[in-house]
């Protein structure tokens, strides 16, 4: 049976690992190579590493130092952020990752995940989904690091990305990011419940409950990233909690 | 000198396991030039992707002579993922093409798996011993049978010989082989440069054994 993973997400701005709330407000919180070590060390099962202001700016994210990460480990490693064609996934790859998380070029240029799948293959290819909910009720899939409206129903838009092939999701609340207030349940349901590829659910984890709920709601693995910034928690214990509440945990 | 080749065939991320046998081996090259596969004392297959993309990489770099002369010389080899699958006889993903042959059996899809069981088979799952089966004498020794290896493929090893068969993992209903050996010969499913501190283990009882 497979594991329920616990990955923890690394936002790089410069040469520094950052956190918000919302994704907005960025604080430095580390050194992406330091906090890198840290989280393998402590048994993650994989690692999520965005550039995080890179679309923003509108250039590709910072290969080198993409590198200088993927050097301290040895778990599978998802990069992303600015992401605009075949050319970039190819330097990122050499750069050391396993798996490419795609947003707003694709949104903007939807073809791009069809050629990047039928380059390198769906298990590469994953849509990093930043979803807000409206006033009205549905989640918008939001752009540039939460910040750009892109008018897109998030399910309308999940359900295009799992034709084009993609292999994986990673779905971010923008409204959860940062709060420590849980994760959003009722987003990961709708889009678990049209899923065919594994999701994994980001934004808001507060503790190993807020993680079982996910889990219990759908997800196959869980991205978090403040409480384990800030030392609130630590992988370790987070896993032992999870795996006394029945869940299949990686016991190494 | 035990110098260890990575085999450059262009298919996959070699840097990952580059970087893995270079904690344990001072003497690790990449390369996709047959004099250098010729001169290394063991050689790694790494890989990922389609079956036949494989071998046609290893046949238009002329590699395929110099790697069935190392198995056949007593080289220690370890193929990882594709690598591993091109060890066996034939390969069946689109269509049906033939493998190294080193080791006998064939590569076939996952065969029917329990209902909304995903495809690739992605992610962290258990090694066991087979049945009569022992990990001590191999690169696996010291692993602890049910530890989690990092898995990403969608078609299996199938050897067929039992005695072949060093680990299997169960998914989707489905018990199959995830690490394959004969001899000097070894192959896993799974990607122990990404399997964490187990993993690597696997990886420094490769490179010990290499004479």
């Amino acid at each position: 049976m497979l594991k329920i993973r616990i990955i923890p997400r690394l936002d790089v701005k410069g040469s520094s690992i950052v956190k918000g709330i919302h994704m907005e407000g960025l604080r430095v919180v580390g050194r992406p190579q330091d906090m890198a070590r840290k989280y393998f060390e402590q048994g993650a099962d994989e690692m999520i590493i965005m550039d995080t202001v890179a679309s923003l700016y509108g250039r590709s994210p910072d290969f080198a130092l993409m590198r200088t990460v993927a050097d301290e480990l040895f778990i599978p490693l998802t990069m992303g952020g600015g992401i605009q064609s075949l050319h970039d996934i190819t330097n990122l790859l050499r750069a050391g990752a396993d798996k490419i998380a795609i947003n707003t070029y694709a949104i903007r240029n939807p073809p791009l995940i069809a050629e990047a799948v039928r380059q390198f293959g769906s298990q590469c290819i994953v849509l990093s989904v930043e979803a807000k909910r409206t006033p009205e009720g549905w989640w918008e899939a939001y752009t540039e690091g939460g910040r750009e409206h892109s008018g897109r129903n998030v399910i309308d838009w999940v359900r295009e990305a799992l034709d084009l092939g993609i292999g994986e999701i990673l779905l971010t609340s923008v409204d959860s990011d940062g709060t420590r207030m849980g994760y959003a349940l009722d987003l990961i349901r709708a889009v678990t419940a049209i899923s065919t590829v594994p999701v994994i659910a980001h934004g808001g984890a507060r503790d190993s409950a807020s993680l079982f709920a996910a889990i219990e709601t759908g997800a196959d693995a869980v991205a978090l990233a403040t409480i384990l910034h800030y030392d609130e928690c630590s992988i370790g214990p987070l896993k032992r909690e999870l795996s006394r509440c029945g869940l299949p945990i990686r016991s190494s | 000198m035990t110098r260890i080749c990575i085999v450059d065939y262009g298919v996959g991320n070699m840097y990952s396991i580059m970087k893995a046998m270079r904690l344990f081996s001072q003497d690790v090259v990449m390369s996709e030039d047959p004099a250098v596969l010729r001169t290394a004392s063991a050689l790694v297959l790494p890989g990922q992707g389609a079956f036949q993309a494989g071998m046609e990489g290893l046949e238009k770099r002329d590699l395929l002579p110099e790697v069935l002369r190392a198995a056949k010389g007593g080289k220690p080899i370890l193929g990882i993922c594709l690598g591993a699958q091109l060890l066996l006889e034939k390969g069946w993903e689109f269509g049906e093409w033939p493998g190294l042959g080193i080791i006998p059996g064939e590569v076939v899809h996952f065969p029917a798996l329990q209902e909304k069981v995903k495809i690739p088979h992605m992610g962290w799952n258990a090694i066991d011993l087979p049945d009569k089966g022992q990990w001590d004498g191999t690169a696996f020794v010291g692993i602890t049978p049910g530890t989690e290896m990092y898995f990403i493929h969608s078609y299996i090893l199938r050897p067929q010989m039992r005695a072949h068969v060093l680990a299997e993992t169960t998914y989707g209903g489905v018990r199959f082989s995830s690490a394959i050996r004969s001899g000097n010969i070894l192959g896993c499913q799974f990607h122990p440069e990404k399997s964490g501190k187990e993993g690597l283990r696997i990886v420094e009882g490769f490179v010990r054994s290499i004479g």
